[in-house]
């Protein structure tokens, strides 16, 4: 694969706090790449050292295989879509655009037709006069893209650009970037500390935790095969069960739960014998007569109708489990509190976690 | 209910207005209305009414109506009432201009560093070199002036300290226009570190990051995206050291001698040993009529400024 950038342990320390513990991964071409994780993690860290703000303590950055960890932010054909925006306030929309080109010399024509296109681009090209306190939040978001997008980046970095976005506008905007992604064919570089996002929109995602990368993987490896309980219970919702792993072999392990079945599941981040977690995402828990796979008991001791969908929370001889089901007909939400109904889940959904 | 009937109930329920006198705001502004009027606004007329009077022989003046004031900033009256254009005075107020204006720039230059190299602190520091920006404000500016005699005069720090480096001695630096920007800079730096730190410091760190990352270097990050931003801060700062510099009496006659007069001196001269009190007064209207041209050109541009295409 070619890279478009590497990061080679890298380590960065400010003051006592270790922000990143000598971090390593590399980025695809063209790839559409999510750092996230909760904030502390060091994220945002990395992506002001790939734009040029931070400098790594120790280790190397390359970019398209040249390393950068030297080279100032306006010398980096790298631009950034700030988690403010950061437009220019004393400059039109149009001069806002078109200030990365002037600074890279480019002559007056072709700026004007990189502009107006860019603008017609991100649907802002009636506005171009304005200046940024005219706009809303979602214009101001679209005008930061065609800034940073205009001087044809090798990479483009956003840090959390949405989180300032309402819901609904939030929605349109990712189906936008994605959008702008595949027709432009850069690499982007996307930071959020929401999981959503990141499964929506992502080629690949890197979970940070802690200063480390906790796992790199798409979207559905990540969610599906967590490695450790960090990405498990940071990447959606999941029930976390204390067992006991009896035996391993070819990536299975059979495990004892606390509620005394006994199965074999999937175990490829875990085999060693003893003490561990097994996590089993709540939709993949079946109730009623749905129930499937591994079957127990259990009883309804809470639950949330959501309207497409019902969370339930569930007491199996002592063990609290979360279950939500999707209520496909008009009667999906028939199963009363305080009911005792069959419990099961498919021993292939369900992982082994180190403890 | 109909219009009509609305409109007469409108008419009579209104409670009388009440009297200005019934208003906390009256009582609250009348001490700085009367010492508005009694400290500022009565003595202009006064100088206004004294630089249209006539010129009393011992001193003093006549309400007689005369222009001679006036005349007399751009004419020489000769013994037989013939006019002769002396640019005498002239070249005064174009040396105070030159002055007051050389004073706002080098305060410029040296002051956006500094408030730069401020708000780039972290807070408690910071408020410590706000805080040493004002100190001279505490010592009183004849003293703060006498400091420099003392630094720049025959005998003085920087001469001896020039002498033992092999010049040559009893330098001095004292009594020319050079004495008088050095001292006039130096009293008019805090007035143009305050406004200016205080727009930079509302500057948002990141538009700066921005303008890195879109290629701009650090000469075309100050140009196009510091300067504009803190603009506001900067022509603050430059009215507060410019419009005072204009009037300044103590650095001319200290630094400068007496004899480089700027138009605060000429001022000043005129009411004590040159006994002209309405040229002196009618100086002053002319001071005071160029500072107004230039706050309402500056008030002008600013206003252009600030309006949205």
């Amino acid at each position: 694969m070619n890279k478009a950038i590497e990061v080679k342990s890298v380590s960065k320390s400010f003051g006592a706090y270790q922000a990143l513990k000598s971090v390593s991964f590399g980025i695809g071409n063209n790839e559409f790449f999510t750092m996230l994780g909760p904030s502390g993690c060091g994220k945002t860290t990395l992506l002001r050292m790939l734009a040029g703000f931070e400098s790594p303590d120790s280790g190397s950055i390359l970019l398209n295989g040249e390393e950068v960890v030297a080279i100032p932010p306006h010398k980096r054909r790298v631009n950034t879509v700030f988690q403010s925006y950061a437009l220019f306030p004393h400059m039109t929309l149009e001069q806002n655009v078109a200030y990365g080109l002037e600074n890279l010399g480019w002559e007056q024509a072709r700026i004007k037709s990189r502009v107006g296109e860019m603008l017609e681009r991100v649907h802002m090209g009636a506005m171009a006069r304005r200046k940024p306190a005219q706009l809303s939040g979602g214009q101001r978001q679209r005008i930061a893209l065609a800034r940073a997008l205009a001087p044809e980046p090798e990479v483009l970095l956003l840090d959390e650009p949405l989180s300032a976005l309402d819901l609904k506008l939030r929605q349109a905007m990712r189906d936008e970037l994605r959008t702008l992604q595949r027709d432009t064919g850069i690499t982007f570089v996307f930071v959020t500390h929401d999981q959503e996002e990141a499964l929506d929109m992502s080629d690949r995602i890197a979970v940070l935790g802690g200063g480390e990368v906790q796992q790199i993987g798409t979207p559905a490896e990540i969610y599906e095969e967590p490695v450790n309980r960090f990405v498990a219970d940071f990447v959606g919702e999941t029930n976390f069960l204390d067992v006991e792993v009896l035996e391993t072999a070819g990536g299975q392990a059979t495990i004892r739960t606390p509620f005394g079945v006994a199965l074999t599941v999937p175990a490829t981040g875990h085999a060693a014998k003893g003490r561990a977690t097994l996590s089993v995402r709540p939709e993949k828990i079946n109730l009623g007569d749905q129930a499937q796979g591994v079957v127990f008991e259990g009883r309804i001791t809470n639950k949330n109708y959501m309207g497409g969908y019902t969370h339930y929370t569930l007491d199996v001889a002592g063990t609290e489990l979360r279950a939500s089901r999707r209520n496909a007909s008009r009667e999906g939400d028939t199963i009363p509190l305080g009911a005792t109904v069959p419990v099961g889940f498919v021993a292939g959904s369900a992982r082994v976690l180190a403890a | 209910m109909s219009d009509t009937a609305l409109h007469a109930t409108a008419g009579t329920d209104r409670a009388p207005r009440p009297r200005f006198w019934h208003d906390l705001s009256f009582w609250g502004l009348l001490p700085s209305r009367l010492l508005m009027g009694f400290a500022l606004i009565l003595p202009i007329f006064i100088i206004a009414a004294v630089s249209l009077a006539t010129r009393g022989a011992h001193g003093g003046f006549a309400w007689d109506f005369n222009l001679a004031g006036y005349r007399q900033i751009l004419f020489n009256e000769g013994w037989t009432g013939e006019l002769e254009f002396t640019p005498q005075y002239l070249l005064i107020i174009t040396r105070t201009f030159a002055l007051a204006g050389a004073t706002t720039l080098i305060c410029l230059v040296f002051a956006v560093p500094v408030a730069y190299f401020i708000s780039r602190q972290p807070p408690g520091r910071k408020a410590v070199l706000v805080y040493l920006v004002t100190l001279p404000f505490w010592v009183s500016m004849i003293l703060r002036v006498y400091a420099w005699m003392i630094i720049l005069g025959k005998d003085g720090t920087l001469p001896r300290l020039l002498e033992t480096l092999g010049f040559p001695a009893g330098m001095s630096f004292m009594f020319n226009d050079g004495a008088t920007l050095t001292a006039m800079v130096y009293t008019a730096m805090p007035l143009m570190v305050l406004p200016v730190f205080a727009s930079i410091e509302k500057l948002d760190g990141t538009l700066i990051e921005a303008s890195h990352d879109l290629y701009g270097n650090r000469w075309v990050t100050l140009r196009r995206v510091i300067l504009p931003l803190t603009a506001p801060g900067i022509v603050a700062g430059a009215i507060l050291v410019f419009v005072p510099a204009l009037g300044a009496v103590l650095e001319p006659t200290l630094m400068g001698g007496g004899k480089q007069m700027m138009m605060g001196s000429l001022i000043q001269l005129q009411f004590g040993g040159g006994r002209n009190w309405p040229f002196g007064a009618a100086i002053a209207m002319a001071l005071m009529a160029l500072v107004m041209i230039f706050l309402i050109f500056t008030a002008l541009r600013a206003a252009r400024r600030e309006a949205l295409p």
